[in-house]
Parts: structure tokens; sequence; C-alpha cells
């Protein structure tokens, strides 16, 4: 009896394919997004457990400073662990390449048979690097044979460290990576002078810096997941009221209620497994569409890491059909708990759906102002990101419930402001189908006001972003020598030539107790006008100047809360007065700057190699080509301002492609959901539609209010996204992005990207309606009059 | 990114160079790659001190010192320093690793380096003599007079070698033959070393006094392709004399022995004339190794048994070896070192 029973509620799903075909992408939907972004981060963090692992770590303490192999050396035969370590940029590609020693570097565990001794002749001879797959597909040819390495990260290339010198051209290690075990006789900085030894940097603080981006994807995976359940709700509620009269008919047969319960519960699960299968499908689609996006992200915003490649435990594959199987119960089960309640002979009434769903728009209403109350509680309040993600949730769902009640209100208001009789019935019409909709119109609002916070926080970011990057970026041109002497007379041909020739130096140190860096500035109209404070004492670059304290960038100012005014402590400089507090976005880390005078005598070891020139830039041409004549200065060693500037847009672009990509395919979930929600309504319309086309409506006009109602509902929505889109933009420059990054940004309206998302949500509820609309247009008369003989 | 990985294969690389890849190729790779590399030739002269340094023409060359030493306390310990060079290919690059070993009666200490060539961090320097890698190192004003300073994390030794005898030159004046179809290497060794000095224990300094061994060997392709290992002696008897065998295993064994007087006069024996017998063996690293062995020289009315001091002498290097000291016993009375390659 029960494969009977199972079989005959199977039955509903073949004759409403559509409404199948809803619920299995709906909850594939949900779950593919969600799992896709598990994913991403999944990968994230296995890369970051490894690079915790490897010669890139950041947990070794590390000599800098001008280092030849033969330095390496020397401290070898000292008696130091220390392994070389170079990583820069190939000349001319946006390639990065790590120089490494394989015989000191610290093996690991196992060792696996994978390489033949030709291939270490090779790697030793600079014949051979390792590199990610894809980048061994499209090896430049400025590399020698490149071997693939899967989990290697993009853009990375590995290569023994006497050939990235060559490949490089230069003599310079980066570094000496100082390994525990021994010690040597002489004190590294004394045995190759003009070294410094970094501290270790602190080890959770790739993690930290970067669980913030994670944060992020993770709370738009949440929300992906959160649209995707108001499809499956809506269809799972309304295949269950569609078969009240088939509950009923089996339980007069004799099926028992408790049998009955199981078999929808199979059949709920039924479906979570196949919709699972292809969200968790869809999910490693997405994530290894946007894998290479977000480490690239990650590369340009922390430096960290991440392999292009996806490998996935079984872990996370389970966890797919979990979050699948959540959703259908989450979904499913207030039918479930309906069907256990309903009476054996209740009455076989679809509508009674419709009734029933229409939970107190009063409810709903304080519901949704409490939840607001709360956000705005919680984000004035309080602090930390997960604060910041809490009030942003609750400032979305708040406004979702309260969107059924305003609406009711609007068209209430709109019936009765209405004078014709069909006006009239377009507006009272609308209301009734109100309930039916509301759950699609809520996830539209999410989406929209997604789409607007998301976009208007972007483009915020990017005008301030690339203004900062004008002013910051005021010298026409920038050069690198080799060594100090190639400098000294690259600054002693420039000084006649030139406007300013502005020396920039730089050193890592502690900044307010972390690692970050002090640079060195020389007191110049360039920064005077140029450098842009957010906070400053009256006469700060007078002081900085005369060495009076330090300039401080805003991620620490605002992390420690110091301002000018203020004392912060740099490490061995020990404490100076805050003068003024800069922006520096996109720099994870710490940064203060002192006047040039002060710097060089307190770190006389540091030598002058790279520039700032000031040029007419109707010389710039003329002088780039003299120089790269007159100098051999290194491959990367004249940049110009443009170059800067496109590289750092670059890394700009690249962070928020990711977020983008999200946001496009939320918004499709939510007119997916609107289509599905019309469409199953319109099904179910026909007895409110059929006595207007008896009294001499035409099918063509009827339809053609159907499409008029669902640009209405759409516009209104849209509507109420826009302001709920400017405090979502507001909670994430004002309070998210000041607890992940460190920089409060300014918030700056555009009202063309608002329009054009508010015509593309009209454009989505048309096409969303227009199957409906067609279908009411094409129905045959029949049909309609039918309507009147069923009535019950 | 993983670094790790990268250095996981290149260091399985070094192992596969030093080990040969397979058992079928002999034992570190001694039985193939000679092409390109010149060969040893019979009849060989030395030049002293030049040929104390480097020969970077041949494929593989090493500095092999070991002593057999009694402590303080009257125990037994054993000590071993060798530097290999091994030229990938006969114009690339070379690479160095360092072997450090000190055994005691219960215990086997280990370590190891490996370097690049080319940029002093391991090397030997002929005159005045010294070879080191990182910041082990053995030098001296002459061959004859070393000091050896090496540690690691948990040990370390600091030691003087003083030679009271000459060089003695292996096989033929030195041409060593080490198979019968005429595998051969370069082989001298300085025998007669008097040692003392102090290792440096995990309980503490111990001041020792013994007897070592400097063997010097370089070569392109010294085995036979099917030859897998071998067993090799170096024994320092009461009496004055010395003694150095070794046997090749594998598909076409070779025996070939050393007797040396105590003037320095050397005798070769080949083949039958020598009878190395192992008598028990015991699990060394989850293998059969023989720690007790017979070695027998008929024509010197030799009969000695020879026991490992510490059984599980096992060096847990990128191609592992038994090495460690022995107490000899029998017709006559000393004691020495013993190596023993290739046990599977």
């Amino acid at each position: 009896m029960k494969r009977t029973a199972l079989t005959a509620l199977l039955s509903h799903w073949r004759r409403h394919k559509l409404q199948a075909v809803t619920l299995v992408v709906g909850l594939a939907l949900a779950t593919g997004l969600w799992t896709g972004v598990q994913a991403i981060n999944a990968q994230a963090r296995l890369s970051y457990d490894e690079a915790a692992a490897t010669l890139t770590r950041d947990d070794l303490p590390r000599l800098t400073g001008p280092i030849t192999l033969a330095d390496f050396s020397r401290a070898r035969v000292d008696g130091w662990s220390v392994t070389p370590f170079i990583e820069a940029n190939i000349p001319g590609t946006d390639l990065r390449l790590l120089g490494i020693d394989p015989f000191s570097s610290p093996p690991g565990g196992g060792v696996p048979n994978l390489s033949g001794a030709g291939d270490l002749t090779a790697f030793l001879s600079g014949d051979l690097v390792y590199a990610a797959p894809d980048l061994a597909a499209t090896a430049p040819g400025l590399l020698p044979s490149i071997q693939p390495l899967d989990d290697l990260a993009p853009g990375r290339v590995v290569s023994d460290v006497a050939a990235a010198l060559a490949i490089l051209e230069r003599d310079n290690l980066d570094a000496l990576l100082v390994l525990p075990g021994r010690e040597g006789v002489t004190p590294l900085t004394e045995l190759i002078p003009g070294t410094r030894l970094q501290p270790p940097r602190a080890e959770d603080d790739l993690g930290r810096l970067t669980d913030s981006f994670h944060l992020n994807l993770t709370a738009f995976g949440l929300l992906s997941f959160a649209v995707g359940l108001f499809i499956v709700q809506a269809a799972i509620g309304l295949a269950f009221e569609q078969r009240r009269p088939l509950f009923r008919t089996m339980r007069a047969l004799g099926v028992p209620g408790r049998t009955l319960i199981t078999l929808v519960a199979a059949e709920l699960a039924i479906i979570t497994l196949i919709a699972g299968t292809v969200g968790v499908l869809l999910g490693y689609g997405v994530a290894a569409a946007l894998l290479p996006g977000v480490a690239a992200t990650l590369g340009g915003l922390y430096g960290a890491s991440v392999a292009g490649g996806l490998t996935l435990s079984p872990i996370w594959w389970l966890w797919g059909f979990v979050m699948a199987g959540l959703g259908a119960l989450l979904a499913g089960g207030q039918s479930l708990w309906a069907l256990s309640k309903m009476p054996v002979l209740a009455a076989a009434m679809p509508r009674a759906w419709l009734r029933a769903r229409r939970v107190s728009l009063r409810r709903l209403g304080f519901a949704g102002l409490g939840l607001l109350g709360a956000s705005a509680i919680l984000l004035w309040t309080g602090s930390g990101l997960l604060i910041g993600f809490a009030g942003l949730g609750a400032l979305l769902i708040g406004a979702a419930l309260l969107l059924p009640p305003i609406f009711a209100w609007l068209l209430d208001r709109g019936t009765a402001l209405s004078r014709s009789p069909l006006g009239q019935w377009l507006w009272a019409d609308t209301r009734q189908q109100l309930p039916g909709l509301s759950l699609a119109l809520m996830a539209l609002l999410l989406a929209l006001a997604t789409n607007i916070g998301v976009g208007t926080m972007v483009g915020s970011f990017r005008a301030t972003f690339v203004g900062w990057l004008d002013q910051r970026l005021a010298a026409e041109l920038y050069l690198t020598a080799r060594d100090a002497s190639q400098a000294a007379a690259l600054r002693a041909y420039l000084e006649p030539r030139t406007e300013a020739v502005l020396p920039i130096l730089a050193t890592e140190a502690q900044v307010a107790g972390l690692p970050g860096d002090i640079f060195a500035q020389p007191d110049h109209d360039t920064f005077r006008d140029n450098w842009p404070l957010i906070a400053a004492l009256p006469d700060a670059w007078d002081r900085l100047a005369s060495g009076d304290g330090a300039l401080l960038n805003e991620q620490t100012a605002r992390r420690e809360d110091i301002w000018p005014g203020q004392r912060v402590n740099l490490g061995e400089v020990g404490e100076v007065e805050v003068l003024g507090v800069y922006s520096d976005y996109g720099n994870p880390r710490g940064q203060a700057i002192l006047t040039l005078s002060l710097f060089t005598s307190l770190f006389p070891e540091i030598p002058e190699r790279r520039y700032a020139i000031r040029v007419d830039p109707s010389q710039l041409e003329a002088l780039r080509d003299d120089i790269a004549t007159r100098f051999d200065l290194p491959p990367d060693g004249i940049v110009d301002q443009a170059g800067i500037k496109s590289f750092s847009l670059q890394v700009f672009e690249r962070t928020f492609a990711v977020t983008a990509a999200l946001n496009i395919l939320t918004l499709g979930v939510a007119a997916f959901a609107l289509w599905a929600s019309l469409t199953t309504l319109g099904t179910m319309r026909l007895p409110q539609v059929a006595p207007v086309w008896a009294m001499g409506l035409t099918r063509g006009r009827l339809a053609a209010m159907e499409l008029l109602r669902a640009a209405l509902l759409a516009g209104l929505t849209a509507l109420l996204a826009v302001p709920l889109g400017v405090a979502l933009a507001w909670t994430l420059l004002a309070v998210i992005n000041v607890q992940a990054f460190g920089w409060r940004l300014p918030l700056l309206a555009q009202p063309v990207d608002w329009l054009i998302l508010s015509a593309f949500a009209l454009v989505a509820a048309i096409l969303a309606a227009l199957t409906p609309a067609l279908r009411l247009w094409r129905m045959p008369p029949a049909r309609l009059v039918q309507v009147f003989s069923h009535e019950r | 990114m993983n670094v790790d990985y990268i250095v996981k294969v290149l260091v399985a690389a070094v192992a596969l160079l030093w080990s040969g890849g397979s058992q079928a190729q002999g034992f570190a790779g001694l039985g193939q790659g000679g092409e390109g590399f010149p060969l040893p030739q019979p009849d060989p002269t030395f030049m002293f001190p030049a040929d104390h340094g480097a020969h970077p023409d041949y494929r593989i060359e090493w500095w092999y010192l070991t002593a057999a030493l009694t402590g303080e306390d009257g125990r037994d310990y054993g000590v071993q320093w060798t530097l290999f060079r091994s030229a990938l290919t006969p114009d690339g690059p070379q690479v160095w690793m360092g072997h450090f070993g000190l055994t005691t009666p219960d215990e086997h200490l280990s370590g190891e380096r490996l370097a690049r060539d080319g940029i002093a961090q391991a090397g030997v320097r002929a005159d005045p003599f010294r070879a080191w890698i990182d910041e082990w190192s053995l030098e001296g004003d002459t061959f004859d007079s070393l000091s050896l300073r090496a540690a690691t994390p948990t040990a370390g030794y600091d030691l003087s070698f003083e030679a009271k005898g000459p060089l003695v030159f292996h096989g033929e004046n030195g041409f060593s033959v080490k198979s019968a179809s005429g595998q051969a290497s370069y082989y001298y060794s300085q025998p007669f070393y008097d040692v003392s000095g102090t290792l440096q224990l995990p309980d503490g300094p111990i001041p020792v006094t013994g007897q070592g061994w400097l063997d010097r060997e370089w070569s392109s392709q010294p085995l036979e392709e099917d030859q897998e290992g071998w067993d090799w002696f170096s024994i320092h008897l009461e009496d004055g004399h010395r003694l150095m065998a070794f046997q090749l295993r594998g598909g076409a064994p070779f025996t070939y022995a050393s007797w040396i007087a105590p003037d320095g006069t050397l005798t070769p024996y080949y083949g039958d004339d020598v009878v190395l017998t192992p008598l028990a063996t015991e699990t060394v690293a989850g293998r059969d190794v023989p720690v007790r062995w017979q070695l027998v020289l008929p024509s010197q009315r030799l009969d000695l048994t020879v026991g490992a001091v510490n059984a599980q002498s096992w060096q847990p290097t990128i191609f592992p070896y038994w090495e460690g000291p022995v107490r000899v016993t029998g017709s006559h009375v000393g004691r020495g070192y013993l190596e023993m390659t290739g046990y599977e």
C-alpha cells in the first residue's frame, strides 16, 4: 500500500512538471551557491594551512638587507641554519617568482618519489621551474621549461634561488630565513653588515586578515541560500495545497495519517537527494569559476597565496546534502506540520492556502520594526565584525518582513484613490495576490538591496581609491637602482635635470606592537600639497619635517584608536607623537612615516635605492629614455605614475570581481523566484480572472494587466530597495569595512546604477510575468467558462 | 602555494641521485651514470697535497673519516664524519653532502647536510687541508694532523687526529678494482691516526681517545649494475697491523682485503683469499642486517669475529645505511668500523 500511496503522491509532480522543476532548481540553487562559497573558503583555508608549512611562512625570523649567495654561504659556514629566499615579480609580467634553495629548505615528512635525478640537475641549472598548470600551458618565453604543479597558486613560479637571481637579473637575495635549531658563532647582523634581523610576523596575521573576507563570502552564501529557500518554500507550500484533495482521498481510502506523513517526508528526502546532487555539482562549478578571482583577490589584498585548483574533502560534499536537506526541511516543515494537524475530511480548497498564508500583517510589521530597531542598536553601539554582520542581517530581514505590510497599505491606498471600476479591481486584485507573491517579492527586495548596497560600496570605494591614488602618486616617475652606488650616480645625474628627486626609504618595524613598515618622507611640497590626511594637528607638516613626530596610517589609527596628539610605539624608534593620520587603502599592515633626516639617522644601514621624481610631464618621455640608455637599471627599475595606477586599479577590480559575480547570481535567483510564484499563481487565479473576462474584458487586456501588475509590484519593490540598499552600503562602508579592512570610506550615491538596477527589476518582473500572461491570453474561452461550472 | 612539496620532490631527486633509483642499479647510484665522466685508469700517480682536494671531473668522491674510541668512562664510542661530492652531469651542477654519526653502546646519533657547489658553502681545499660543509669541518696544516668539528642539535664532537704512519694505497697502488669486469676507483687511506678529543653527548661531554681511519676515494662508476651493496671493514689490531676488507654483494660478488703492516706495507688479497661470513643478524630499521661477522684471511692466519658495539647503528639519511664501531676478537684482538649498505 505504501508503494501505491507514494506513487500517488509523486504523480503530482508528473502532472505539475514546472512545479517540480521550480522546487528542484530552487533547492539546487540555494545549495549550490552556499556550497560554492564554502568550497572557496575551504580551499583558501587549506592554502593558508599549507602556507604555514612552507618557505613563505611568516613565523620565522628573517634577515633582510643586502645579502648575496656568498653571504648566505658564510652564514651557513658560521653555523647558522638559514635558507635563502627571493620573492619578486618577474619583470614585464605579473608572475610572482619564488626562489628557494632545495638543500637548506626544511623538508617535510614523507618524501614522494615523483622526480628523477634529471629534474634536480635542470632545477639547479635554472632549466626547470615549477608553476601552476595554467601557467605551464601558456609559458612565456622568458622562463625555461615549466613543470606543472597542481596546488601552486596561479601566477606563482618556483625556481632555484640562483636561477631566480639570474631571471631577475640581480645579485641580492630578499632575505635569509632563520630556521630554529642551531645558532652560529657570530651574530648574523655582524656577519653580514648592513642587514637587519626581523622578528617573525604574527602567525595568525594572515588568518585574521583574510577571515573578514571569508566572513563576507559566507554572508553572501547565506543570503543566496535564504533567497533560494524563498523559492523552495513557495513551491512546497503550493504543492501541499494543491494536493489537499489527494490527501483527503488517501486518508478516506484508509492511509493512516502517520503513514501519510512518513510518505511526504520520504518524498522530501527524494527531492533533497536530487536537488542536493544538482546543487553540489552547481556549487563545484560556481567555486571552480570564481576561485581564480578569489585567489587573485586574496593575493592582491593580503599577499595570501591560494592554489587555483579545487581539492575538496568528502565532508564538503556531505555538507552540500545536509544543507539541501536542511533547506527542504525548513521549507517543507510547515507543510508537514499542517498535514499532521489536518482533519481527515478537511475541505479540499486550495484557496485555503492563500488564506492561511495571510499571516497577520500587523504581526509581520511589528517583527520587521523590531528587527530594524535591533539592527540600529547593534550597528550604532556594537563593535566587531560579527556584530556588524548580525546588524546587517537584522536590517535586511527586518526590511523584508516590512515589505508585505507596506505593500498592503500602498495597495489599499491605491484602491481607495482609484476612480474607475477596472482600476479599483486591478488594485484590489493585486492586493489580494500579495500573500502569494510576498515571499518572491521579499527575495527580490533582498537581492536588489544587496546589489544596490554592494554596488554603492564598490562605487564609493573606487571613486575614493582613484582620487586617493591621484593624490598619493603625485610624482611622475619612480626609479629603483640596483644598489647604493648606482643610486648615488642616478641621484647626482637627475638632480640638476628634474624638479625634485625624492628618496623613498622604508624598513619593516613594529608599529603599535604589530609588524608593519616605517617609511621615510623628505620635506617637500609634493607631500604637503598632495598627501591625504584624514586627521591632523594644525602644524603637522612642519613638526614632521623637524622630526617631532610621525604620521600614522588609518588602519593602525582605527585598530589601536591612536589619533593625532596621542603617542604611538614604533618599535626600536620608540614612542613618538602622532601628527596626522593618512588613508592607506589596500594595505593590511601598520605603517608610519618619519621625516627623511630622522629616518636616516635611526636606520643608517638602509641604503637609498628608490626615488620618486618630479618632472615636467612634457619632459617625462625624454627623461625616461635618457635614464634607460644611461643607466643599467633593473628591468622593473623605471615605473611611471600611469603604470603604478593601472596596476593598483587592476588589483582593485579583481578584489570585487567575485562580489559582483555573486551579486548577479543572487539577483538571478530572485528573478527566478518571482517567475515561479507568478506562474503558479497564474494557474490558481482563474476563479478571480474568469468573472472579469465574463463581464467583457478581453483576454488580451487581462494579460496586459497581468504584466502591468508585475511591473507595478517590481517597481514598488525597487523603490523600497533603494533606501534599504543605501542603508546596507552605509553599514558596509562605515561598519563592516572599518572592522574588516581598517579604513572608512565616504558614501557616494550612485543614482545611475540604482536606476539601471530598478530597470532591471522591472524587466525581470515583466519577463517573469510573461509566461502566465501569455498563457492567459491564449487560454481557450472554454477553460474560462469551466471555472463557473467548477465553482464550488 | 606549496613550496614544501617542491622541496620534498627535490629531496626525493637528491635521494634518487644517491640511491640510483632502484636496487638493480646498485647502492647510492654507484652502478650507473658514468657516461661522459672520466674513468679511473690503472697505475695512477698521486700528487700530494693536491690529490687530497676535490676531483670535480669525476662523478663521485668522498672523504670518509671513522674513529673507534674509548671514553674516560671506559665505554666504547664511534665517530663517523663523511663529506661526499657528486657531479650531477659532467659539466653541470655539483652537490655536496655531509654525514655525521656518533655511536655509543646504546645510542646512535646522526646528522646530514646538503649544499650546492660554487658558493663555498661546502668544499675541499688541499693545502692547507680543509674539508667543510656548513660549520662542519675537517682541517689541518697537513693531512697528518687534522681536527674535526661537527655538531647536530643533540650531539657533537671536537677531535684531533695525528697520523702515526704513512698513507696506504689499496688495490694496485691506489687503483682499486670493484668487480670482475673491471669497475674501479682511486682509493687510498690514512689508517694510522691516533685520536683524542671530546664528544658532546645529550648527557654531557665525554673525553675520548682511540684510533681513526680516513678513506679517500673517487670514481665515476665503481660498481657493476647488479651489485646491490657492500660490507666494508676497517680494523685496527692491537699488534699494530691494520686491515681493510670489503665485499660487494649482488649478481657478481667481489671480495677484497688490504693487509697493512705497522710500517705501512700493504698486501692486497682478492676473491677466495678473503672470506666474510655473517654470523648473526638483527632487525635494524625494519630490515635484517648482519651485525656479527667472521672475517678469515688464511694466508695471514687471521680468523676474526667482528661484532657491533651497537647493533642499531643506523644512519637514517637520504640514502640510509648501517655504520658503526666494532669490537674484534678471535685470532687477533682489536677494534674498528663496519659499514653495510644495500640491505632492504
